[in-house]
């Protein structure tokens, strides 16, 4: 079983529209949506939910008032100035545990924290792993971890061929949960310099984790010099360019009406999409060979 | 005054606003912008900063002395992250799992603990044509952005105007880079996908009791799904930015729209006005 994440490092670069197509092209796959904090997947996928699980992950501290003196112990020694007047910010609190340990008159408990919701769906185009992580919660990098772990006993159990799953923006820790182990990172890139910028910090990021990556320059013809300077890029790094999608309005409107781009229209940009997921088969057909 | 520009979808513009509206005010006000999206900036792309400083940002990692060491496994009991695994000959250490909370070393009845920096970032300072320029760059490979964002802001010394870019998403990267603000200016474009990561970000400002305002990118594509619910919730949009090619080219070659195309420059500063606005009437209320 073959697991590819797609990635962006920058946001907004058609991550989540190139998975639902790769959804809709791909035979014999289990789908996951590892951008917990803000999923789009779904709205392209219109899953029907199987199952929801609650997600409690982390602590958060809580001061009995009864109990505490306010001798001001906890509040010196937090680190992440989350208590102030005897009473902890849950939103700041990290969950260490410190001020639980050393409170003198024992006031303090940590309280198990519900971060969040993992979702198994039934799609048409095959099982799909969600999740959202709750407003303002930690943990992230957890999160993405249970989903990702979901759609491998998926996979397992329904003897599934490959994990396509929808990565988060960012190269920090829901990014790296998402990427390490996986068998391929499709780096999605857009032709502007902050693209470029973003770009090479993530696919140092699948150097440093050792994973390979290939990359899909999307909207190419927005700036034809900035995709050329990709592509050389990418040649200097021995990355091939799977793929160039052109601009097209037909993105947005398959995305209005909830469906995959490739179902919406047979334009350039489907015809090129099928073309990015022939050479990704091809490349994981070969083990990894043609990179 | 504090005005974060935040979105839940990435990509939607939210650097786009920051950059120009911090430019488009510098010569009425001191201003600062902060780019807290410390592992993807993008600020520096268009305001090319002369940077004049950086300091690198360190969490305390624990650091065991072996011969103080009796290996009674407090520390790995109260580390609340697994960083720290105890076997009979040796105490493991995670660095990368470390929060930096110091409960090991403080808690070590042996005193066996001390702590030690780890590198996972820097900040760097600087000024870009009348700005002051601030921003934080996660190194490659490390995965805990909070500590960095918080050396960004602690660089800050809250004068004038500072406006903070803000990395996208609604977990702790963004709560830890908004919180503190009097504003947040939520950047969005008329689609599914930006109507329903609009609704969490729009959640994330609630339950941090931030106000906040939207600005409408890209509009004329897509459907009225963010309008209605910015109607139906009570939210101001603020200013509306049409899909335009032009816009997108002189974005994608990292030239600042109101440099690119200066009528837009008067756009930008009637947006602060209203957002200066909404923040007295706020404060003015709360007052009362």
């Amino acid at each position: 079983m073959k697991e590819i994440v797609v990635l962006s490092g920058k946001g907004g670069t058609g991550k989540t529209s190139i998975v639902g197509s790769l959804a809709a092209l791909a035979e014999r796959k289990v789908l996951a949506d590892c951008d917990v904090d803000a999923a789009d997947l779904h709205l392209l996928l219109k899953p029907r939910l199987k199952q929801e699980t609650e997600f409690w992950s982390g602590q958060v501290a809580h001061i009995d008032p009864e109990k505490c003196t306010q001798c001001g112990l906890c509040q010196d020694l937090c680190r992440f100035d989350a208590i102030r007047d005897f009473r902890v910010d849950p939103v700041s609190c990290e969950g260490c545990g410190f001020c639980s340990h050393i409170c003198p008159a024992e006031a303090i408990t940590m309280k198990e924290n519900l971060s969040g919701h993992w979702f198994i769906s039934d799609t048409r185009y095959g099982p799909l792993v969600h999740a959202r992580l709750g407003i303002a919660q930690e943990n992230s990098g957890k999160l993405v971890a249970q989903v990702r772990q979901q759609a491998r006993k998926i996979a397992e159990e329904k003897n599934l061929g490959y994990i396509i799953s929808d990565g988060p923006p960012g190269i920090g820790c829901p990014v790296i949960s998402s990427l390490s182990g996986a068998s391929l990172a499709l780096l999605v890139t857009e032709p502007t310099l902050s693209g470029i910028h973003d770009l090479e910090r993530v696919l140092s990021v699948c150097h440093h984790f050792g994973i390979p990556a290939v990359v899909c320059i999307n909207k190419y013809d927005l700036n034809e010099d900035n995709t050329r300077q990709i592509e050389g890029y990418c040649t200097s790094q021995k990355v091939s360019v799977a793929a160039r999608i052109p601009f097209d309005n037909t993105v947005t409107e398959a995305i209005v009406r909830g469906v995959p781009v490739v179902e919406y229209s047979d334009g350039r940009v489907s015809q090129e999409i099928k073309r990015l997921w022939d050479g990704i088969s091809a490349i994981i057909r070969n083990g990894g060979r043609g990179l | 005054m504090i005005i974060s520009v935040a979105s839940g979808k990435g990509g939607t513009g939210k650097t786009l606003v920051s950059t120009n509206l911090a430019l488009s005010l510098k010569n009425s006000h001191k201003v600062t912008l902060l780019d807290c999206d410390v592992e993807e900036p993008n600020a520096h792309v268009f305001l090319k900063p002369a940077l004049t400083s950086s300091e690198a940002v360190f969490v305390p990692v624990p650091r065991i002395d072996e011969e103080k060491c009796t290996r009674c496994g407090k520390c790995a009991e109260v580390c609340a992250y697994n960083a720290i695994a105890v076997t009979k000959q040796k105490v493991l250490i995670f660095p990368q799992l470390c929060h930096g909370c110091g409960a090991c070393s403080y808690l070590c009845p042996e005193k066996a603990i001390s702590e030690e920096p780890r590198e996972i970032g820097v900040v760097e300072m600087g000024q870009a044509d009348g700005l002051e320029f601030i921003h934080g760059k996660l190194t490659v490979g490390e995965a805990m952005a909070p500590p960095i964002i918080r050396r960004v802001k602690q660089q800050e010394n809250n004068e004038g105007t500072v406006i903070i870019d803000i990395p996208p998403g609604t977990s702790c990267p963004v709560v830890e880079a908004v919180k503190g603000s009097d504003f947040c200016l939520l950047v969005t474009e008329p689609t599914p996908f930006g109507l329903n990561d609009l609704i969490l970000a729009v959640e994330t400002m609630r339950e941090l009791d931030i106000p906040c305002g939207i600005v409408l990118n890209r509009a004329g594509v897509g459907d009225a799904g963010v309008e209605e619910y910015c109607r139906k919730e009570n939210i101001p949009i603020l200013l509306t930015i049409p899909l335009d090619t032009e816009i997108a080219r002189l974005y994608s070659k990292g030239v600042p729209l109101v440099e690119g195309m200066p009528e837009w420059k008067n756009s930008f500063r009637k947006l602060f006005d209203r957002i200066k606005e909404i923040v007295d009437e706020r404060n003015r209320s709360i007052k009362r």
